[in-house]
């Protein structure tokens, strides 16, 4: 479903982000990036929704060569791809219902199916009693969880998590955790990045380890 | 995503039509909603707004003030229908008869419509009742006047009605040739240059419309900065999220237009009272002319347009440098 070939990522100003990143996720799978901050794992969730391209190697999201994505492709792709951001990049000056319902209304779904979606996206995470308020009156948790209301609403196969869980207790992190399991059952393919490591080692499953931007496997 | 499978083919043609018509139907619905919401959002800052709008009004209602006189001159005049007259004077003394064969024999010419002879007395009789100085024509011992041919040229061309005039002084009859070309000319050019100051001063003017809807828009895009990066993180089309500027611009443009139809009539109104009396003290059937329901189609129209495409302007600039980061 994602596949990296080589992939390295300089910045301007010669900063290395990533040094020859390869590896391949199938569908229906769940991975753990990990690393220190700065290691590179927001920018290989930045190549996969096209937020930048590599300064070398390819990048294949679901068959498709995304160095071969035009830009006025990249959309098309980004709505293909449901993605959790470490600061919610929410819209403050709409309800929680407007924000989930966002995706949809860019891919042009009528009012009731909207209505339908995003009912149950919010059940989902949990939020049913709150589509009518504003996003700033929400817990940081709570915030968080309208994004991801916001990653699936569209019902995307691949769901990318940056830090999800950066600024929760345990137990809320647990609860969000727990979410992106949910949804791998049904056969997304998830992956998240996060620097948790209690958390990774809990729920046993594939890790990828970034270090000053080389990855490495780690093994279960 | 998977779907049900279709119990017959039919009903497979039936749901691809019946999803185009959904997906038609939302984007209808889309615009409609993207229509409102730019429009309560300029409402829920009226008075802002509508600083914006008396700007872009006033800058629309001068070339519209200055081209309504220009129509309203233009219809004084044609008073004159547009046909020059030529006054051939015939020598003193000249025989009835040979004038009127004269008057006969320049019909004759193609570029002469019509003709019409007036004789010394009918000229002298003619001048008494309409000049007031019969007393003094009493004390003359002769009529003074000449007698006339009044010709109307079927040409309109200033060129060829100069070589007309030239021509018709050749005849032995004819004494002098009065032709107030120069009048005409005259009014010609302060027409011409009249529709030629309406032109440079409304592209002015719509250029000043079209900078300042850009402007007002750009500052628009900068303060949905984050909104703009959002949308475009979630896979937002350039056109949805450029849509709402668009309409952002289209109020502004139509709204606009409404204060320079205002600003326009209330002029009019304003104006029409003395206007009518000067025009009336030389022309008893004059009305001023005012705004038609094309033009104010065309104002309203015209204003719309300048302000889609104003946004069009700032959204090409400034939209496709805000990238999520």
């Amino acid at each position: 479903m994602i596949r990296f070939d080589e992939v390295s990522k300089r910045y301007p100003g010669g900063k290395e982000a990533l040094v020859r990143v390869s590896f391949e996720l199938e569908a229906g799978e769940m991975v753990f990036l990990t690393g220190h901050s700065g290691a590179g794992k927001s920018t290989m969730m930045k190549l996969i929704i096209l937020m930048e391209r590599p300064s070398q190697g390819q990048v294949f999201l679901a068959g498709t060569n995304l160095s071969r994505v035009s830009r006025r492709q990249i959309p098309a792709v980004r709505r293909s791809v449901g993605v959790v951001f470490q600061n919610h990049q929410l819209l403050f000056d709409r309800t929680v219902f407007d924000n989930v319902a966002l995706p949809l209304a860019i891919a042009g779904f009528g009012h009731r199916e909207v209505g339908r979606r995003v009912r149950a996206a919010l059940s989902k995470v949990g939020l049913s009693d709150k589509e009518k308020l504003f996003p700033v009156t929400l817990s940081g948790g709570e915030q968080q969880r309208v994004g991801i209301a916001r990653a699936v609403v569209n019902k995307p196969a691949v769901l990318l998590a940056d830090e999800p869980t950066g600024n929760l207790d345990p137990e809320l992190s647990k609860e969000i955790m727990d979410l992106f399991h949910q949804f791998n059952q049904v056969g997304v393919t998830v992956m998240i990045a996060t620097h948790d490591l209690g958390l990774v080692s809990r729920m046993k499953r594939r890790e990828l380890k970034l270090d000053h931007g080389r990855l490495e496997e780690v093994a279960l | 995503m998977t779907k049900t499978p279709a119990s017959s083919k039919s009903s497979g043609a039936t749901t691809a039509v019946t999803s185009f018509r959904a997906k038609a139907l939302s984007w209808a619905s889309h615009h409609r909603r993207v229509a409102v919401e730019s429009l309560s959002s300029l409402l829920a800052t009226w008075l802002t707004s509508l600083m914006t709008w008396l700007v872009i009004g006033i800058a629309l209602a001068l070339p519209i003030i200055l081209y309504l006189m220009l129509v309203n001159v233009a219809e004084i005049s044609g008073e004159w229908d547009g046909q020059p007259r030529i006054s051939l004077y015939l020598v003193h003394g000249a025989a009835e008869t040979e004038a009127r064969d004269l008057a006969q024999r320049l019909l004759e010419r193609p570029d002469i419509e019509s003709t019409s002879f007036i004789s010394s007395v009918d000229a002298l009789v003619e001048f008494r009742a309409i000049s007031g100085f019969g007393d003094v024509l009493n004390t003359l011992d002769h009529n003074p006047l000449p007698a006339v041919i009044e010709i109307r040229p079927s040409t309109t061309d200033v060129s060829q009605l100069r070589l007309q005039v030239t021509s018709l002084a050749g005849y032995e009859l004819v004494d002098s040739v009065a032709f107030d070309l120069e009048w005409i000319e005259r009014l010609f050019a302060i027409l011409q240059f009249g529709e030629r100051l309406v032109a440079a001063v409304g592209f002015v003017l719509a250029l000043g419309v079209l900078l300042i809807i850009g402007n007002t828009i750009r500052l628009a895009i900068e303060n949905r900065r984050s909104e703009i990066e959002i949308v475009k993180l979630v896979g937002g089309t350039d056109s949805f999220v450029r849509r709402p500027f668009l309409y952002l611009g289209f109020w502004y443009g139509l709204g606009g237009a409404v204060c320079a139809w205002i600003l326009v009539q209330g002029s009019l109104i304003f104006l029409s009272a003395p206007v009518e009396t000067l025009a009336q003290s030389y022309r008893d059937d004059f009305a001023l002319s005012g705004l038609g329901v094309l033009d104010s189609c065309i104002i309203l129209g015209t204003g719309s347009a300048l302000g889609i495409l104003g946004a069009l302007v700032a959204v090409s600039r400034h939209l496709k440098a805000i990238e999520p980061k």
